[in-house]
């Protein structure tokens, strides 16, 4: 698998490291237990089309927000993850 | 033997080099062959008829093909330490003083006690061993399943470690070329003329692929100068490359592939420095698989007997290394393309026996070839052979009509039709398609930037091949944009398109094959179909066809077929198999490449390791590090009275321990202070410039992650360590929270950990080192620089160095660290600094057995299950900020009463050792699942105490204080009893490291 | 036809014509007392228990494929009740206890061999994890052994002791684990659960629960026409979330791929299951002689039952690294399997919030050897509505709970499990 790193170009997953879904965002600090809990345990498990956090710790350390088909394994974009998992971002 | 002695071999022809002759040995006996000479055309040119045994019944069996799908012909290849098993004869080139020997035979391949297996065969049928054996059970593993291991198996391991060696590389190119047969070639020249970069991979040691068994005509020259021709012009193009010997084994995602080059195979021993092969991952963007076709086989009975032979490989046998597999040879086929094989043995002199044609009626032509040559045609099937390991007795022929038949000869040629290599373009799990012209699956849903061309493509003809490759050379390389001219495409006048009638199995009492290797037989396929294993998978799983080391290329197509028959249904209904990597068995040396013994994984060594190993250091390996685990001295023991001297000069004196192996992270900016608060459950905004911390910071399921010591070197710099073992996790850690969950803050993290060398300084004469490394002008005083206080300095010299008053030992303590660089001149300056302190060195062991005096927790007890709460840290969760595994650490589980807290351990019998991984049972209690109350995570002999403690985790720990419990370590035939201690045994109050 | 010796050699005679299927190959009734969603060795085996132990026959169990598609047909058939903690303990021991007593209880040959599993340790804090999950194996009444290097070496001189990277100090034994033959247990179950009345049904998927006005599911659509439940139950690992999602469920679950490899046959030279514990690579050898392979998932979500090289290469690095004797031995085949990884490395067995509907996933890679008690656990749930005393921690809640059952410590990360 390779994955067009924004930053570093073309490079083999290896490099990288995988955290998942990118689609849970961290509840914020008065959300409460549940929204903690599916925040951290819940998956919608797609199979398909998956926007997906990896890491290129082998590279620019970059977190990257990649859409991904789980089924194919093709990539259909690779962007930063900048803001991905908050809730909501307070300046 | 002399070349003379090449009975089967023909006074020319060939593309075998006869100005050298090769010397080999079969099983013991010595032949000879030429340079291009596989070990299979060699064996046939001497005659060599009966090459192995069969995996059930050890069935005498002979070379089935000349190429790698060979299911029969699989030998031992060289011996001792480089012993390959399971060889196909017929990809091994011939070199001088070559060595095989048959395999699963016993005692000789011609005298085979296992083929008693034959008769009982009426057993053994499909599965047979599902309904048996199971009575009484302890005779599975005692009688039944070691007599069927040491029967089953083929070759036979090398019982030493391989001394060649493998590398692996990296190639990258835009269109990479599978196959250099005529349709790979005019690929490659079309894709290479355009412009792209071209990667060629060709299995053999030559280019020409079917052109070198064949020949033909290409643009008017004959296929071997076509050939040559074809070559000139590719070597000619800076950006194409030809790979030979090299076979591309698996299609992985996004355009990489694996292909296995054999670089020295062919050599008996590869030349120094150089890998026996290399594994490639070729990186493409677009592939062109023109992977050629295989001829497939006929199921009658006796099928497998030694001289019955693909109509294809008794013609490569003939025209590419003059050697004929038979003097008298008969033709069994169901298409035209078998006759080619009637006129290269005309050609080469053989005697033809007479041609099976499956179909209607043979061609005027062939009926004219027949009678001007004397053979006769019949038109029928090939009931069954009668033969043995002598080869073959008579042939037996049910003619259409109802009659019946016999040929005299001592070859059979079969052609059963081809298929295409549909391999590759299936391993994404794209199905193949099927077509009933040519009675065969072509590819479909290839692989994104994949297609097929030529014969692997279902194009059998010549020109068609030509003419495809050229077009997919041409359409890669437009694809992605090169449009350079790419000329026209080569052709030739060879015969036109073949006819064929599909013909699977003769139906008859005699065992008929359909996996040669596996020795499944199509009444086996019958058994599980009337059983119900009907599906493919089931099909495969319960008769083991197609599992064979040519993973079905030989069989499966008809072992299908006839399950299709059987049950009605066509075969593209009945489908097929998944196509899995890799497309041939690929040495697991190559796919591990330089990855063992030693190199098996890098070594990082830390910045005094050179010094340390002056020092005669033990080294103990810390994850990838190298770390100095204690000092001997001269005359000491064992590793005990090292390290309890060690211990005893830092408590006593000073001594020093290079922590450099700890992560390191500089955190930088305005909202560095908020970051912290958020990474880590206490809080880091409030620290004073100039002061250390100790931190804790929590997963987000709000158990703990990691700790370590975070110092404020600036109103908007932070310097943080991380354990050795998490020192990368937790940088990732920190940039996930940095990067995805708290963008707004304005922080950014450096990774320091190779950038500082970093030494603890401890002991009560700490200072007085330090006094004479750092520069006078610097306050060192308990006033100047007291307990948790860490700044920069300046050391005797100019260099700037960092020092933290910060302890791990308990003892008046500092940690310094200076840039890598100068991380072995300062251990060097601290011993000679030193001397008048009798500064020691210590490592990884002193330094352990000081924490868990301490009671400071480490590894053993940051394992991932448990919370601060369970290591005595619950205190350090601020209740007035988020941070992250704030709200999961609450849930009611992990705030129970009873769970397993750290807590100090002592035997009672201060003589006894304590061993880590005992489990701690209440006195009295009976071991078992309901009482198990916990465990010894981390032991040590404390010079200080003198005896043996620890620390364990124990359900309700902090409550037991005081209580003796039992140490139950049955694996160790041990009990004794423990007493529950606080876990600071030594100092606990602390006023040594603050003095 | 009872499978023995006997009946083979009298169906010799008559050239095996007159065996009959092995399973029936059953049309779907339009309802049962129990459907199972799943045809592999946990859908079969609760079946067979179900109709063996708590007397239900009227049930089917549906498959989208063939029986042993899935993973049931993909892993690498080691059986062992090595575990550490409290919840997995038990119930792993269970499963051995039932392989133990397998092809008896069925009339089927699944070729249990316990030839051991030995668990090479490198370090000193690798050697006291072990102690401490053998002691817990110990007081659980497991067999464990605590090995030194010297010990090791004697069981499996070939190994690399030399001139190792990651030198073996020793291991932890468990005589009794070893391996199955994988797909001899689907079709054993099959066979067995058939002759007490189950209907298998294979090629029929299922696409929706149909649910009464409260909610509770009454029966399942199918690729087949309706089938009614008075329960259904999911064992469809690799494909939970899925399933999972036509009843309005999410689970603390992903979809990873886990490869596995097989060498080309050898005459015997492995003697029963090796894990090399500094690095990623377990090894056993079939019968048949393959030298049968695997590491570590791939790391990704995924659900195309295919993987890629890097681990590919890491696995045969690891190989190489432990058994230098292999270089020249020749990788067959590899394929990849969808492992259920849960947010604690450890199953679910429960009820769910949904009536009717009951749910057996998240077996990570563990799932073969759990095959039998899955079944019998699994069974008693759906026969009693409350779980058996062996999976009473296996509880869907107990992510909510905090009560996690994670044997490696790696927290809520199913790819580090």
């Amino acid at each position: 698998m390779r994955i067009a790193c924004p930053f570093c170009g073309p490079r083999e997953n290896s490099e990288f490291s995988y955290l998942g879904d990118a689609k849970p965002k961290r509840p914020g600090p008065d959300a409460g237990e549940d929204a903690v809990y599916e925040y951290v345990y819940l998956r919608d498990n797609v199979a398909g089309e998956m926007a997906e956090l990896w890491y290129h710790g082998g590279g620019c350390r970059a977190w990257l927000q990649v859409r991904r088909n789980t089924v194919t394994h093709e990539i259909l974009s690779v962007e930063p993850a900048a803001g991905a998992g908050a809730a909501s971002v307070t300046p | 033997m002399s070349a003379a002695d090449q009975t089967q071999r023909l006074a020319k022809g060939g593309l075998i080099d006869r100005s050298k002759p090769l010397g080999f040995s079969f099983d013991g006996k010595s032949f000879a062959g030429y340079h291009g000479d596989t070990l299979a055309s060699a064996l046939v040119a001497n005659g060599v008829r009966l090459v192995g045994r069969s995996f059930k019944y050890h069935r005498p069996r002979g070379i089935l093909t000349a190429g790698s799908e060979e299911p029969n012909a699989l030998v031992e290849l060289r011996t001792g330490a480089r012993r390959e098993p399971n060889t196909r004869a017929t990809t091994i080139e011939l070199y001088d003083g070559l060595v095989a020997a048959s395999q699963n035979r016993w005692p000789s391949l011609d005298f085979d006690i296992l083929s008693v297996n034959q008769l009982a065969s009426p057993i053994l049928v499909a599965g047979f061993y599902y309904k048996t054996f199971m009575w009484p059970a302890k005779l599975w593993e005692a009688l039944y399943e070691p007599l069927i291991r040491r029967a089953a198996g083929l070759g036979r391991a090398a019982t030493q470690s391989d001394p060649d060696h493998y590398e692996k590389a990296w190639a990258h190119c835009d269109v990479l070329v599978v196959g250099g047969g005529p349709t790979g070639l005019a690929a490659a020249l079309a894709a290479g003329r355009a412009g792209a970069r071209v990667i060629l991979c060709e299995e053999e040691p030559t280019l020409g692929g079917r052109l070198l068994s064949d020949g033909g005509t290409i643009d008017g020259l004959p296929a071997t100068d076509w050939i040559a021709q074809a070559a000139d012009e590719l070597s000619a193009m800076l950006d194409v490359r030809i790979m030979t010997r090299t076979t591309l084994t698996g299609a992985y995602d996004h355009g990489t592939h694996a292909a296995l080059e054999r670089v020295n195979d062919h050599l008996p021993v590869p030349p120094e420095h150089q890998p026996r092969q290399r594994l490639w991952r070729i990186v493409a963007k677009r592939t062109v698989v023109a992977a050629g076709a295989l001829e497939r086989p006929i199921v009658f009975g006796g099928n497998d007997v030694p001289g019955i032979m693909l109509a294809s490989a008794v013609r490569t046998y003939i025209n590419r290394y003059a050697a004929t597999p038979a003097k008298r040879l008969a033709l069994f086929t169901n298409n035209d393309d078998g006759w080619k094989t009637v006129d290269a043995a005309i050609a080469a002199g053989l005697t033809v026996a007479g041609v099976v044609d499956a179909r209607q009626e043979a061609s005027a032509d062939q009926r004219a070839l027949a009678s001007k040559h004397g053979f006769a045609v019949l038109n029928g099937v090939v009931d069954h052979v009668d033969g043995g390991r002598k080869g073959i007795g008579s042939i037996e022929v049910a003619l259409a009509g109802g009659a019946r038949a016999t040929l005299e000869a001592d070859g059979l040629a079969v052609s059963g039709g081809w298929n295409p290599s549909v391999g590759l373009t299936s391993q994404h799990r794209g199905r193949p398609k099927w077509r009933d012209d040519i009675a065969a699956f072509v590819p479909d849903g290839a692989p994104p930037g994949m297609s097929a061309a030529g014969a692997a493509n279902g194009a059998f003809l010549l020109t068609d091949c030509l003419r495809e490759g050229h077009s997919a050379g041409a359409a890669a390389a437009a694809d992605l944009g090169f449009g350079g001219s790419v000329g026209a495409a080569p052709s030739s006048d060879d015969a036109p398109a073949s006819s064929l009638t599909p013909l699977w199995h003769v139906a008859g009492k005699k065992k008929a094959f359909v996996d040669f290797q596996n020795d499944v037989t199509a009444s086996d396929i019958a058994l599980a179909a009337r059983e119900g294993f009907q599906s493919v998978e089931h099909l495969k799983r319960y008769t083991t066809l197609g599992m064979a080391t040519d993973q079905g290329k030989s069989s499966n197509l008809q072992g299908l077929a006839i399950m299709a028959e059987l049950t009605g249904r066509s075969i593209p209904q009945t489908g097929t198999t998944i196509y899995r990597p890799p497309y041939v068995p690929v040495a697991i040396g190559a796919l591990a490449g330089h990855h063992r013994d030693e190199n098996f994984h890098s070594v990082r060594l830390t910045p005094s390791h050179h010094w340390a190993a002056e020092r005669g250091a033990v080294f103990v390996d810390t994850g990838l590090w190298k770390r100095a685990q204690w000092y001997p001295i001269k005359g000491e023991k064992d590793w005990l009275e090292s390290v309890t001297r060690e211990v005893k000069a830092v408590r006593g004196g000073v001594g020093f321990c290079d922590v450099s192996t700890l992560g390191k992270i500089d955190v930088h900016g305005p909202n560095a202070g908020t970051f912290l608060d958020r990474v880590y459950i206490n809080t880091f905004s409030t620290l004073a410039v100039g002061k250390a911390r100790y931190g804790l910071m929590l997963r987000e399921d709000g158990m703990v992650y990691d700790d370590g010591t975070t110092s404020r070197l600036a109103e908007d710099h932070y310097f943080l360590t991380t354990t050795t073992a998490k020192a990368g996790l937790v940088m990732q850690h920190l940039e996930f929270c940095r990067q995805v969950l708290f963008p707004e803050l304005d922080v950014q993290l450096t990774s320091v950990s190779d950038q500082w060398a970093q030494f603890s300084i401890a002991g009560p004469r700490t200072r007085d080192l330090l006094c004479e490394i750092v520069d006078p002008g610097e306050d060192l005083s308990n006033e100047g620089f007291p307990f948790m206080a860490a700044r920069e300095v300046l050391l005797r010299g100019g260099l700037k160095a960092r020092l933290f008053r910060i302890s791990f030992s308990g003892e008046m303590a500092f940690e310094i660290s200076v840039p890598a660089r100068f991380g072995d001149a300062l251990a060097r300056n601290m011993m000679i600094a030193g001397e008048q302190f009798g500064v020691t060195p210590y490592g990884t062991e002193a330094l352990g057995v000081m924490r868990v005096e301490k009671g400071h927790v480490a590894g053993p007890e940051l394992n991932g299950m448990t919370t601060a709460a369970d290591l005595g840290l619950g205190k350090m969760m601020s209740t007035k900020k988020d941070f992250i595994g704030r709200v999961m650490a609450g849930r009611e589980a992990l705030v129970a009463a009873d769970r397993q807290v750290v807590v100090g351990i002592k035997p009672v019998d201060k003589a006894r050792r304590l061993r880590s991984g005992a489990h701690v049972i209440r006195k009295g209690e009976i071991p078992g699942p309901d009482t198990d109350g916990g465990y010894v995570t981390s032991v040590c002999f404390s010079p200080m105490l003198g005896q043996w403690i620890g620390l364990g985790l124990v359900s309700r720990g902090r409550e037991r204080i005081g209580e003796i419990a039992s140490a139950h370590d049955p694996l160790r035939g041990e009990d004794y009893e423990i007493e529950l201690c606080h876990p600071v045994f030594y100092d606990p109050e602390g006023g040594r490291q603050r003095g | 036809m009872k499978y023995s010796i006997f009946s083979l050699a009298r169906a010799a005679l008559s050239g095996h014509r007159n065996w009959p299927r092995t399973w029936r190959d059953a049309e779907p009734k339009p309802r049962y007392d129990v459907v199972i969603i799943g045809g592999g060795g946990h859908g079969l085996a609760t079946a067979y228990h179900l109709a063996a132990d708590y007397g239900i026959t009227n049930v089917a169990v549906l498959e989208k494929g063939w029986i042993g598609s899935g993973n049931a047909g993909r892993n690498t058939t080691i059986i062992r009740s090595n575990y550490l903690l409290p919840g997995n303990i038990g119930f792993y021991e269970l499963s051995m206890k039932l392989w133990e007593r397998m092809e008896q209880d069925l009339n089927y040959n699944t070729m249990v061999s316990q030839r051991g599993v030995l668990n090479l340790y490198h370090s000193d804090a690798q050697r006291d994890a072990y102690a401490r999950r053998g002691n817990a194996m110990r007081i659980n009444g497991i067999d464990a052994e605590l090995l030194d290097a010297a010990a090791v070496r004697k069981m499996v001189p070939f190994l690399n002791f030399d001139n190792a990277r990651f030198p073996i100090q020793g291991g932890l034994l468990q005589r009794r684990g070893g391996t199955a033959r994988h797909d001899a247990v689907v079709w054993g179950y099959a066979h067995a659960a058939d002759r007490r009345g189950v209907d298998i049904i294979q090629n029929c998927e299922v696409t929706s629960f149909t649910r009464d006005a409260g909610g509770r599911v009454t029966g399942v659509e199918t690729t087949r026409g309706t089938i009614g439940a008075g329960k259904v139950g999911m064992a469809v690992a690799g494909s939970s979330s899925r399933v999972a999602a036509m009843a309005d469920l999410r689970l603390p679950i992903e979809s990873h791929v886990l490869q596995a490899f097989v060498s080309e046959g050898l005459k015997p030279l492995i003697p029963g299951v090796m894990t090399f514990g500094a690095g990623h690579f377990y090894v056993s050898q079939s019968d048949k002689g393959g030298l049968v392979f695997g590491g570590d998932i791939d790391g990704y979500n995924s659900y195309a039952q295919r993987g890629n090289m890097p681990v590919m290469e890491d696995v045969c690095e690891g190989g190489m690294a432990l058994m230098p004797l292999i270089g020249r031995l020749r990788l067959l085949r590899q394929w990849g399997g969808i492992m259920d990884m849960s947010m604690d490395g450890s199953p679910i067995i429960d009820r769910t919030p949904v009536d009717g509907l009951f749910i057996n996933a998240g077996w990570c890679y563990g799932g073969f050897k759990a095959t039998p008690a899955s079944g019998l656990v699994f069974a008693h749930l759906l026969a009693r509505n409350e779980p058996h005393a062996e999976a009473t921690r296996f509880r869907l809640d107990r992510f909510q709970r905090g009560a996690m059952i994670d044997e490696k410590g790696q927290g809520a990360q199913p790819n580090l499990h």
